[in-house]
Order: structure tokens, then sequence, then C-alpha cells
């Protein structure tokens, strides 16, 4: 389905990171916003409820998370871009459904705006406690790409990079946001954006295979209606769709979709490097902590440290090499996250020993203060 | 405090993990089930069931498996040990509850029998890709325990020290089992009940005016009560102190939240006792050149790999998984200075093998022997990787993912090859 | 001569309901007794009565024996999670009105687990076809105890008998705002399907229960016989009493089943009320920044 350019907007705008992932959707073509209500992520609802008659989006309210996720990965199929939002407790009941995503195939985005945890927590404060469960929350093997936007312009951008990623990859896309960048507000630039549209299948309609893959891993797509009288399933299944229960069918099936974005992930990988080429420490963020960072760094350049900051855009796939690269030419990588230690993991596992590597922890809903971040820099 | 005998079923039994999981539950002092259909678990809730009258346990089959860990929750203030049994796709509905009950510290008990997945998968069959899961599903902070069994008997005998684990850090403990050691029918030999330890529920015992719900004790776990005893609980998820009230939004901003809020104590009260908890098997580690990493059912399909191997004339080491959250890092780290390599082996594409990587500090190269489920590995693939650590001359930059038999029967080449790159 | 007479052969080897199975997947993973099967060759035939252009019909079902119907059936058709077909289906719907929608699952699925979305679905009136077959019992999974089991059924969780009262799923519909709903069994094959024609030709929720064998572990561990057995059964006790309140239609254990037309009213469906609510719908002020800012 073509996207629609009717009332997308354009121009200069004072929005809060909410309402600018809201538009970040519209103007990525997304026309289906399914939801929940859950504190904080509310207001990209409101944004886009006042601006889908505009648009001709669909909104609807499910009874439950699990349902919104069913309604979207479904909304997906008749070839709408399908978007949810919500937060922690939230994603934790849409587990089961990422998993179906995943399998099926099925282009969607996911915007987790997280908050205090674990459990109710602290719903009004920030909180970077999910991004983990964003890896590995679902069971099953399954790789899926997670996005960590740090300001309102950033969550325009990324919405509409997540978009393009779901639809090239055909898989599920998480943005990992947070409280602090929901609510924050600044200047966005609304501007045409570049779109990825999902592979369609263009064939005659006796030959489809809904699971017959190219060469990049992908196999191209259809709507519902169109008359290719596909069948897709959450069971292991072959080139038809149809299920099959041995083990040549799950290696069939399940490496091809972890190798789908894991031999990609080149190409995925977004980082922001800052000041790393000659330094001694690097502070590794992401999220509403990366501006604090970014600031440490240079107050610490300024106090004549050479201190370097990356920031990771995409934190799923991780950017492993990256990492590893970085930890060969520095003393010490220092992670700083707001949470008791989550991709302090992977950037231990990535620095494979050529670096220290510390964690500074903030309980969730305390954005780091540059100070204690310029602290921990100058102690190491 | 030993086992009620009125609940151990001593004797000889032929049975599968399934069962055994349940007779184990029961052995444990476990009054409750609560429990929804789900492939490959479901015999296990039906041998509970068959048996609950007579030791006074209740099971309830829920709506669903959120109503039933839901269940599990409340009964377990209620004073019961009570536990649930699932597999992946009903693990991942479960997982809002367990972060709830990780918040507020409650024992109970989930056994996950693991099946190929993603998604839907293959129900009727064998796959150990929840491993992470267990550790990281649900959202927030907080620590988990995680047990892995490779047989009936130890199906059996895990139930217990999960539920002992459970009763002493009051945290959520997982028996992450799968379909292949929970539908083998072995030899399982129940001892009298002299001879099982169970651990009592933690219950305060001071005065109830002075009882304050999370204050605690010198291994940072809370002694607990239950609902009816006149403690008037007020329990609820949200963030909060030591009274369990929940934390507003000005006290949230003060720089000492951490020493205000229960949340630091969720994953230190496991940290700080790691020591205690993690429990792994080693076999011919000292001078071994190449150390095997493996879990359940995979640790015995890996046997025969070691066994040749040896015979091959190369020292290969055994390191076998009992607890596999809280992981062994020390342990990794100490063999990782001293060996070429490891071997993990795993019915899945990297889990375990990416914790064994990173406890490496880059001291050791780590090789994946992957499997996407539905069977168990091919013991050549593990030989081969063996052989391949043992005499590789470069450091790895990464984890390394062995090409199996099965990816080559599949695809003709591996699938890296045929993929654009 | 021997040309012509291959061709008459294979001529007559199809069968009318062919063009609708995935023949591909025939035989099928259904028990011998099992009635789910009469419920589709009931939609098949209902479907072709309508003559819909069948590129706009799809079906998705959930997680069980009646969950597999979707891998058989020759529509755009989807095989989600447990419980979740309905809130899926409305994820299609919504997503692109003009497609026809069926749910075609069964007791446990809809009811037990899905029974939120089963409520939510009706009480919108989403514009949507639910098949529920109903066999008491969750029997993909082996033979457990369902919302739907009558006292005292035997089931591998409750081995010494059921005692929960059982869901009235006709009831449930009605409560919750379906606009038609019917119950039929296998055996009434005939009606069933012009129940199905009727239930595509309401605007909105309507359900359409189809009391079925389990000859596999329903009747075989209630020693009921097999699924012929259960057939007779229901040719002797199953009584037709179109538009029965539905509080009196609970089922009990080998008793008599009232089957029938129940339901059938008209109230604006949720696509009907959404195309309203967003025509009023206000569009957002513009909140420009000085550009030169």
């Amino acid at each position: 389905m073509k996207e629609n350019q009717k009332g997308v907007l354009e121009g200069k705008y004072k929005l809060s990171g909410n309402q600018a992932c809201a538009e970040g959707a519209i103007s990525a073509g997304c026309r289906f916003l399914g939801y929940h209500p859950i504190t904080p992520s509310f207001e990209i609802v409101e944004r886009y409820a006042q601006r889908c008659g505009d648009v001709d989006g669909v909104l609807i309210q499910m009874e439950d998370e699990i349902s919104v996720l069913a309604a979207v990965l479904g909304a997906s199929w008749t070839g709408r871009k399908a978007i949810t939002v919500t937060s922690g407790p939230g994603l934790s009941l849409m587990l089961e459904h990422v998993g179906l995503g995943v399998m099926l195939e099925t282009p969607c985005v996911i915007v987790d705006v997280q908050r205090g945890g674990p459990s109710e927590g602290l719903p009004n404060s920030p909180g970077s406690g999910d991004v983990m469960q964003a890896r590995w929350g679902s069971h099953g093997d399954y790789e899926l790409i997670a996005l960590s936007p740090n300001s309102p312009q950033d969550m325009f951008d990324l919405t509409i990079e997540a978009f393009n990623f779901s639809e090239k990859y055909r898989t599920p896309v998480l943005i990992m946001a947070d409280e602090a960048v929901g609510h924050m507000t600044d200047e966005v630039v609304i501007s045409p954006p570049e779109l990825v549209e999902r592979k369609y299948y263009r064939g005659p309609k006796e030959k489809y295979l809904p699971y017959k893959w190219d060469k990049d891993l992908i196999p191209p797509m259809v709507d519902i209606g169109q008359g290719y009288k596909f069948h897709v399933t959450g069971l292991t299944h072959d080139e038809r769709g149809y299920p099959v229960m041995d083990e040549y069918c799950q290696e069939w099936n399940v490496h091809r979709l972890i190798d789908k974005i894991r031999l990609y992930s080149d190409e995925i990988v977004r980082i922001e490097e800052e000041e790393t080429e000659d330094a001694d420490v690097v502070v590794v963020s992401y999220g509403i902590s990366s501006q604090d960072a970014q600031n440490a760094v240079k107050r610490a350049r300024e106090d004549g440290i050479k201190a370097g900051s990356l920031r990771l855009v995409t934190i799923w796939p991780f950017p492993e090499k990256q990492v590893t690269e970085l930890a060969r030419k520095v003393k010490t990588l220092i992670v700083a996250e707001m949470n008791y230690g989550q991709i302090f993991y992977e950037v231990e596992r990535c620095s494979r020993g050529s670096a220290n590597t510390v964690l500074i922890s903030r309980q969730p809903s305390q954005v780091h203060h540059h100070e204690d971040i310029l602290e921990a820099i100058k102690k190491v | 405090m030993k086992a009620n005998p009125e609940d151990v079923f001593t004797g000889v039994y032929y049975i599968d993990g399934d069962v055994a999981c349940a007779y184990g539950a029961i052995a444990a002092g476990c009054k409750f089930l609560a429990g929804y259909p789900i492939t490959p678990s479901t015999e296990a809730a039906e041998a509970f069931v068959r048996r609950a009258p007579e030791v006074g346990a209740l099971f309830i089959q829920m709506e669903d498996e959120l109503g039933s860990i839901a269940a599990v929750l409340g009964a377990a203030w209620a004073g019961k040990k009570a536990m649930t049994i699932t597999s992946g796709p009903g693990f991942s509905l479960m997982m809002e509850n367990i972060g709830l009950g990780a918040a507020l510290e409650i024992p109970f008990v989930i056994i996950n029998i693991q099946r190929g997945g993603p998604s839907t998968g293959v129900p009727t069959r064998t796959g150990q890709a929840d491993i992470m899961q267990s550790r990281w599903g649900s959202h927030g902070d907080y620590e988990v325990i995680a047990l892995s069994p490779d047989s009936p008997q130890e199906s059996f005998e895990f139930m217990i020290k999960a539920f002992n684990l459970a009763e002493r850090y009051r945290c959520p403990v997982m028996l992450m089992s799968d379909e292949c050691v929970g539908h083998m029918t072995e030899k399982v030999v129940i001892p009298p009940a002299s001879e099982i330890e169970i651990e009592p529920r933690r219950f305060y015992k001071g005065p109830k005016e002075d009882y304050i719900p999370y204050k605690r004790e010198s291994d940072l776990v809370s002694p607990i009560v239950k609902a009816g005893d006149g403690y008037n609980l007020y329990i609820i998820g949200l963030t909060h102190d030591e009274r369990g009230y929940p934390i507003s939004d000005e006290e949230a901003l003060k720089k000492d939240l951490d020493k205000i809020s229960t949340n630091r104590y969720l994953v230190d009260k496991i940290r700080k006792n790691r020591d205690d908890i993690i429990e792994v098997v080693e076999d011919q580690i000292d001078g071994a050149e190449v150390v095997v990493v493996s879990y359940g059912i995979t640790s015995r399909v890996a046997l025969k790999a070691i066994e040749q191997a040896r015979s091959d004339g190369i020292k290969v080491g055994s390191l076998r998984l009992i607890t596999v959250w809280p992981f062994p890092e020390k342990r990794i780290e100490e063999i990782a200075a001293r060996v070429k390599g490891f071997v993990v082996p795993e019915i899945n594409y990297g889990q375990v093998a990416f914790e064994v990587d990173r406890c490496s500090h880059g001291e050791a190269n780590v090789i994946l022997v992957p499997h996407g489920g539905a069977s168990v590995h091919d013991p050549k693939d593990i030989l081969g990787a063996i052989h391949r650590v043992a005499s590789e001359k470069k450091r790895y930059e990464n984890v390394i993912e062995y090409t199996t038999g099965l990816e080559m029967s599949v695809f003709g080449k591996r699938l890296a090859e045929i993929a654009r790159k | 001569m021997e040309a012509s007479k291959t061709l008459t052969i294979e001529k007559e080897q199809r069968h009318p309901m062919d063009e609708l199975l995935r023949m591909d997947r025939i035989p099928h993973i259904w028990c011998p007794g099992c009635g789910i099967g009469a419920a589709v060759s009931a939609f098949a035939a209902a479907l072709e009565k309508l003559e819909f252009d069948l590129d706009k019909v799809c079906v998705v079902s959930g997680i069980g024996c009646t969950g597999r119907v979707a891998g058989y059936i020759k529509l755009d058709s989807f095989h989600t999670t447990h419980g979740r077909a309905i809130p899926f289906a409305t994820g299609i719907k919504l997503g692109n009105p003009d497609l026809k929608v069926v749910v075609f699952s069964g007791d446990g699925d809809l009811v037990s687990i899905g029974g939120n979305h089963f409520i939510h679905a009706a009480r919108r009136n989403i514009d949507m076809v639910v098949i529920c077959v109903n066999n008491f019992i969750y029997a993909m999974t082996g033979g457990q105890v369902a919302p739907t089991t009558p006292i005292p059924a035997y089931t591998t969780t409750s081995p010494f008998g059921n005692f929960e009262p059982p869901s009235n799923i006709p009831r449930l519909a009605e409560a919750a705002g379906a606009v038609y709903v019917a119950r039929w069994t296998a055996l009434h094959l005939r009606r069933l399907t012009e129940s199905i024609v009727e239930a595509f030709q309401r605007p909105g929720f309507s359900v359409v229960e189809v009391i079925s064998p389990c000859s596999m572990y329903y009747s075989r561990i209630n020693k009921l016989g097999e699924g012929i057995d259960m057939l007779r059964f229901y040719h002797d006790n199953a009584i037709i009493r179109h538009g029965e309140p539905t509080e009196n239609l609970d089922i009990d254990y080998q008793k008599q089943i009232i089957i029938g037309r129940f339901v059938d009213r008209e109230r604006p469906t949720f696509m009907d009320s959404y195309r309203k609510w967003l025509s009023g719908a206000e569009s957002i002020s513009k909140e420009k920044v000085d550009e030169k800012n």
C-alpha cells in the first residue's frame, strides 16, 4: 500500500519527544496505531489521535497489550504500516507476539517509552531497564533491531528509521525511548523522508511461495486480499508457509531468521562517536543518558582529559566490531546506563579484555548528572 | 528441616522428566499448582493433579498463563509453596507477573519445559532457547535463579533445590528443563523423606508492631509473613521503600533513591550470595586445553564427543551448568586464562555462549555449536568444534559459530555463503 | 479411446470443495471421528452459496485442534497465537475494511485464554464471523479440562471428575453484544451451513458455536464411544429451539442440547461508529515555529 502523503507535515515545530514520535510515524506512512493506555507513552497516542483524521489513519485502543500487538500484526498484513506504543509492563505483555511477528516476518514498530522498573516501578520517571528485554524477552531464538533516541528530533528521525528497517528486513523493530526523552520538548525539523517499502512479490499467483527467500534472506511479501490465498503460521514452516515439525525445517527456518539480521548488522548498526580517535577513556551510553555523557566528555576535555563518547543509536544489533576496535585503542570504557547493568555486559564482552570496563549505574528514574560521569572519568 | 514423609513417594520409579518434576515439587512441600495446558509440559500438571488430593495440595487450571502466574503469586502470599509449569509461549506470557513476583520478592518456582521456538515453533520437540529469556524476560532490573536438569532424576532433585532456593532468597526460581528431558523415561530413585532437606519459609517472628516488610537480614533477604495473620500487608508493584510503600515522584528525584527504594536489593541479594547459589559439575578441567561448557540434555550428548576427543589425544575438560543463572562468571574467567578455548554446544543460536565469551575477557576462543531445535546435537559436530579449538592458532574477535552437519545438509553450504555477503 | 477415458476419471475425482481446500496438505491431522472436518465442510458450502470474491475472505485461527483449520483452507489464512485470533482479526479488519474476516477456532482458544478478547470484540461489534468449535476439552494438548467441560466429565486434569461450572458460549456472546448467535452440532450440517451464511450476512460480530465430538479424548476418556456414537447422541438429544433465551442454553453432561438460532439483532458496527467519529474529528492546529529563528 502506498503511503499517504495527505496531511503529512513539513517545517519546524516545537514538539515533545512523544509528539515527535507520532509525527515520525505519520511521515513514515504509518496509518495504523494500536495501543493500550500506559504512562508515559500516552502522548504519542494523543498526538496521533488528533492527526489521524488528516491522514486517514486508523487508531484503536485494545483491551490489553497482548491484543494490541496482535492487532498491529494483523493490520500490517493488510499492507498498512503499523505501530504500537507502550512502556515496560506493556512490553512484557507483548513478548509472545514479538515472537509471532518474528516468525511470520511481519513489519511493525513497537515504541517502548521506558519508565522506572521493575514491575509497576516508577511510571513518571525514565529508566533504561528494558534494553536486555528488547533483545531476549521473547522465547526461542531470534534477532531484532532496537533503536535508542535521545532527543525529540531523534524520536522523529529514528521512528522513520525504524519503519524503514522493519519494512526492509520484515521484522518487528523496537524503539527504546524513555520518559525523559518522551516528555522533553524541543524544536523538531520535519522534512520529507527517504522511505523504504516492503519487498512485494510480483510473480504469477500460482507460483507464490510465502517464505521463498532471495539472496538477501528476505522473502517477498503480499497483502491480504490480493488473491494469493497464502497461509502463514507461527509453527516452524517451509517455503509454502505450511508447518513442518522436524530439525531440518527448524534449521532452515530459524537459522535464516537469525542471519537475516546478523549477517547484515554492518548495514544496520548506527553509532555516534565523538573524540574517540585519541581518547584514553570513552563513555558508552544511549538514550537520555547519552546527553549527559556527551556533556561530561566535553567538560573532561576542557580539563585536559582525553575523553571520548560513544553513543549507541542502534542498541541491537549491538555494535560488536566497533566496541572491540575501540577497546583496543583506549584504556577504559565507562558505561553509563540507567539500570543496574545491562548493556554493560555486552560492552564487557566485546572489549575482550583489551580495556577496563566500568559501570556507572543509576537507579531507574535518575538520569545521570554529567558531574557524576565526569567524576567517574576523572577517577579513571 | 526434613521433608514431610507424606509428601515423599519414596521408591524406585520408571518415569519421565515431567512426572519427576511433579513428584519433586510435591516432595519439596509444594501445595499449589496453577497451570495451563501447553505441550510439552502437560504431563507434569497431570501427574501433580493425580497425587494432589493425597498430599493436600491444590491444583487449578487457569484460563491462561497470565492467570496461572498471578494465582501462583497470590497463593505464595497465602503462605503456600506455589509453582506453575509451562513452555516457551506460556513463559513469554508470564513475564509481566514474573517481574511483579521479583519486585515483591515472592518465593515461587516456574518450570519451563523448553521446546523449539520462536513463536509457536515446534511444540512437540526440544529446544534450549529460553535461557536468556529466563534472565532478562521481564522489564526492569532483577535477578533470578535458573537450574538446568539433564535427566528425570535431576528433574526430581532440582525441584527440591528450586523450592529451597526460592524460599532462601525470595526470588523467582526457574527450572529450565526441555522436551527431551521432560519426555525421556528413566529410572528415578526417590529417597526416604529423612534424606531430603527442605528449606522452610523464613517467616518473621518478631512483634507485629515492629514488622517492616523489607527490612533485610545479613544476607539481604527479608523475613516474610502471610496474608491472614494480621499484618495488614500492603503489596504493590510500584517501586517501594522498606515499608512496602510506593515512592513518590518527588522522592524519586532525590539523590539517595538507591537507599530508600528496595530496587538495589533485588539484584544485590543474588549477586552477593552467588557463591552459595552457583553450582557446576566439573570434569578434568585441570590441564585441559579445551573445555566444553554445556547444560541440560546437551551435556549428555556432549559426553560422547568428549570421550572421542580424549581418545583422539585432546585434553578436554567439561563444565556442566547446574545453575545457569547466576552464571559462574569467576570460574569461567579462571579457566579462560588457562585453556585454548571453550566449546559451547547448545540447542539455540547462541545464548550461554555469549556469557562464556564475556567472562573470558578475550583470553580464550569460544566456539558455539548451535542447533535450531526439534532434536539434539550430532556429537560429531561437537567433536569437530573441539578439534578446531584445540588446533586453532589465532585469537577470535567474537564467538565463532560452528558450521554443523545439519546446516550443510539443509542449505548445501554455509548460509552465510548463500546470502548476499 | 484411452485418452478420453483418463480425462473422465480425472474429472470425476475432483470434489467441489477442492477449490477451497489446500489439497497439498490433505490428509489433515484431525482424528477419525472428529467433528472439525464437518465444520469446515459447512463453512466451504456456505462460501459457495454466498458467492463472495474469495480473494477478499481471510481466515484467522488460534491454537488447538480447531486452530489448525486455517492451515487447510485455501484463502489468505493465519495460524496465530493462542487466544489472540480475534485481536489479530480485528487488526486485519481495521487495516482493510473491505476484507471479510472469519475467526475459526476452538472453545479453549476463544472462550478461555481468548475470553477477554471475545468479550471486547463483541462489545465493539467488530464485523467478523466467529466459528467456535466446542468439543468440551483441550484436545491438541492431550485432553485437559476446558471451561466448557460439563460436570462431572473426566479429563486428564480433572481425573476425579470436573466440578467447575462450564461456560455457556451463546449467553456470553449475547451478553457481550454479539448481533447473531447460533449453535448447531457437527451432525446438523445443512442448518450449520445456513447459519454460517446468515452470520456472514449480518453486519457485526456473529458467533456460530458448533458442538463437536472429540473421539480421541473427550468421548474416549468418558467412555462415550467414538465420533459416530456422539453424533447419534446429538441426533437423539439435540432439540432445535430458535429464539430460546440464552440463559437456558447451559450444556449438562450427556443431557439435552438446545440448538438453533438464538440472537439476531442490529447494532451499529465498529466501523460505522468509527467512521462517524473520524469525520467529526477536528484537525490539529498548526504550531509552526517562526522559521527565521
